[in-house]
């Protein structure tokens, strides 16, 4: 058990994939997956990462758990540093890490019982448990004793993510990764999922990293967060202060174009455009070429750091946002700047 | 809502869409009655297998009709679409009422162009040379924002983006100036800051056609923002249909406030979620009375017996199906915000 309060911390952490290119395949190319994160998960709390798809928050998750090996940079686990360790070496500290998958319907097997899934994990690390430990399981999150000779095909979705859920509790561990653990389910059984984790979080002291690219869902679970853009984390901290006032131009866009069910008209930034190839990032700070603020000359010439901007909140810009919401004479700057350095653009900034 | 005259495109009366299957007749669409004006957005809300897509897929006439069992009427300007040979059926469909789908990488074929396939549209109902439709498509993808439409038309859909597909398919359901566009679940499979681009096309679309449009979806947020009328459905049936303002301002029904209250917030962290307990009900058997009682708080006695009608509890209100007292609803629906919001707020 190490001093400090942080259960995983990544260090620079870089993951970049070979790719074929071209005709016939010849040309080689690498896609920037992961580029230079480095974030800390503290103990007993919920990290959200958020993105939209391709930004590489799946990726972090899967390095954090040396399901992928990093190209470069480090990662430590409880105080360890795991970049580096053999498979069987990894072994023991895999009790201590588990995941949460997406799809209720391919992660689990469709020939085993319920109990042989829920039992797998004991099996694996050589722990006899018997059939009353994963009854209790069962009921732990929600879903009855009974249900233990039955097959994954008999559940609705939100029952088969319970029972994901289960799986991943069984081996009592200390890090729980969440990856679009709700995403595939309809929003009234969505809601039972989360208010599930939070009460499992509490009774069992778990560490989240809560991966989703549904902002609202991120806002309800997590206690920081880390908002990720095409490899690179672009802003990140307190989730409270990051919702209320976010400093990234990124991240404000993200948050405008969520849709509300509440009435009333708000600010919108529509970002022009999509999100650039991870093959052939733009150069300096990624997020030049969609950014309301870009001045030119410095932000594609010169990549931002990652720095603090307000108490426990940072942010990897330039030009970051002074306030939020903007107000209307920063709005026409931000739609003034962006004309005159690039008039191709349809206008991105206005009131919605 | 209740545009007289021309300004109303659709008019659908008790449709009711039954699919016979070994394990019995599902239930798909039961007792479905809308209506659609020019310059109005209809949001479609609804879990799955709530019989959302089905209502619309029964609409276009893209359900088999030998094995589905289809009753009620779908009135387009005064003829039955229901009713309509399929070489008439044809004349309309594509051309007066088109639609786009969720997934514009499935809807595209990978090995032509997709100016071709725009191309192709404008023929199917249109008796011009090939040059002609292709100047078509690519004024067409201009118009739909897609940047330097004259060569893009010359790639193939897997060249596209997520985004620039789904403007593809929205210029070709606009091939033939429709007056009705339905949009099923146009977004679902985009990022966020995507979407928004989308909708607000979209929503342009609509204004400069003057057209009317459907928009089905999950996604209550998206509805909120481009609706002007909403219709709930749950297993099958319409539990309340009103002007969107009304919908989200003050919601009647307890399904409603169940799927409103379950969703989390981008604006502020909520004391609670509050889900709909249990799971929606399996179509081939669905419960006997309102099909929501199983799942409802605030059931009593007839609920489970009795079917509720869809109709207005007070003039003043809109019509939602529920048995439900009105002062009970007043007083449940102001208790439910507190609530959710809670000290948060």
């Amino acid at each position: 058990m190490n001093a400090n309060g942080n259960l995983v911390e990544l260090d620079h952490l870089t993951k970049r994939f070979q790719v074929k290119q071209g005709v016939f395949a010849r040309g080689k190319a690498e896609v920037h997956a992961v580029e230079d994160v480095s974030l800390t998960v503290r103990r007993g709390e919920t990290l959200g990462i958020v993105g939209e798809s391709g930004c590489g928050k799946s990726t972090t998750a899967r390095l954090m758990l040396r399901l992928l090996d990093a190209t470069a940079g480090k990662v430590r686990f409880d105080g360890r540093d795991i970049t580096t360790l053999s498979q069987r070496q990894l072994r023991p500290l895999r009790r201590e890490m588990q995941m949460i998958f997406q799809d209720p319907y391919s992660s689990l097997n469709p020939r085993k019982t319920v109990g042989q899934i829920v039992g797998a994990p004991f099996v694996i690390h050589g722990q006899k448990k018997g059939k009353v430990r994963v009854q209790e399981l069962l009921e732990t999150v929600g879903l009855s004793p009974e249900h233990y000779n039955r097959y994954p095909h008999e559940f609705s979705g939100g029952q088969r993510q319970r029972i994901g859920v289960a799986r991943a509790l069984a081996l009592n561990p200390k890090l729980i990764v969440c990856d679009e653990p709700v995403s595939a389910l309809d929003v009234s059984i969505q809601a039972q999922i989360l208010n599930l984790l939070r009460t499992l979080q509490k009774d069992f002291d778990l560490t989240y990293v809560f991966i989703s690219h549904d902002l609202s869902v991120i806002r309800q679970i997590a206690d920081r967060i880390a908002v990720m853009y095409l490899g690179r984390v672009v802003e990140l901290g307190d989730s409270e202060s990051i919702y209320e006032h976010p400093k990234h131009p990124y991240t404000a866009a993200l948050l405008s174009a969520v849709p509300r069910a509440s009435t009333g008209g708000r600010e919108r930034i529509v970002l022009s455009g999509d999100v650039p190839s991870p093959v052939a990032p733009p150069p300096a700070c990624v997020f030049h070429p969609r950014c309301p603020r870009f001045h030119k000359g410095h932000c594609d010439v010169e990549a931002p750091e990652l720095r603090e901007l307000a108490p426990r909140q940072a942010a990897a810009c330039h030009y970051p946002l002074e306030r939020w919401p903007m107000t209307d004479e920063e709005i026409r700057q931000a739609e003034g700047a962006e004309r005159a350095d690039r008039p191709h653009l349809e206008g991105t900034v206005h009131e919605a | 809502m209740t545009d007289p005259g021309d300004r109303l495109l659709l008019d659908v009366r008790g449709l009711t869409v039954r699919f016979p299957t070994s394990d019995g007749v599902v239930q798909a669409v039961s007792d479905v009655s809308f209506s659609l004006s020019r310059g109005e957005t209809l949001g479609v809300v609804g879990e799955s297998g709530s019989g959302k897509s089905v209502s619309n897929l029964a609409i276009m006439g893209l359900l088999n009709r030998q094995r589905t069992a289809i009753a009620g009427e779908v009135l387009f300007r005064g003829r039955d679409l229901l009713t309509l040979p399929p070489d008439q059926l044809r004349h309309i469909r594509g051309k007066e009422i088109a639609m786009v789908f969720q997934d514009p990488f499935a809807c595209l074929h990978p090995m032509y162009r997709v100016g071709a396939q725009i191309a192709e549209a404008v023929r199917a109902h249109d008796d011009v040379g090939k040059d002609r439709a292709w100047a078509r498509a690519v004024e067409l993808l201009d118009h739909v924002g897609i940047p330097n439409a004259k060569s893009r038309a010359r790639d193939y859909p897997h060249q596209f983006s997520g985004g620039m597909r789904q403007r593809a398919m929205i210029a070709m359901a606009l091939v033939h100036n429709p007056s009705i566009l339905i949009c099923d679940e146009p977004t679902t499979a985009l990022d966020v800051t995507v979407q928004a681009q989308i909708l607000e096309l979209i929503e342009d679309v609509k204004r400069e056609f003057d057209i009317g449009v459907i928009l089905v979806t999950h996604d209550l947020g998206v509805v909120a923002e481009t609706a002007s009328s909403v219709m709930v459905m749950y297993a099958g049936r319409v539990m309340e249909y009103g002007p969107a303002r009304e919908i989200f301002a003050q919601p009647q029904h307890p399904y409603t406030w169940g799927l409103l209250d379950s969703m989390p917030s981008v604006e502020r962290r909520l004391a609670a979620l509050v889900p709909i307990d249990g799971s929606p009900p399996s179509l081939l058997a669905p419960p006997a009375g309102c099909p929501f009682h199983p799942r409802c708080r605030y059931r009593f006695e007839p609920c489970p017996t009795e079917r509720p009608d869809l109709v207005a509890p007070v003039p003043e209100a809109h019509p939602d199906a529920c048995h439900l007292p009105w002062d009970d609803k007043l007083r449940e629906g102001a208790k439910r915000s507190v609530d959710r919001v809670g000290e948060a707020a």
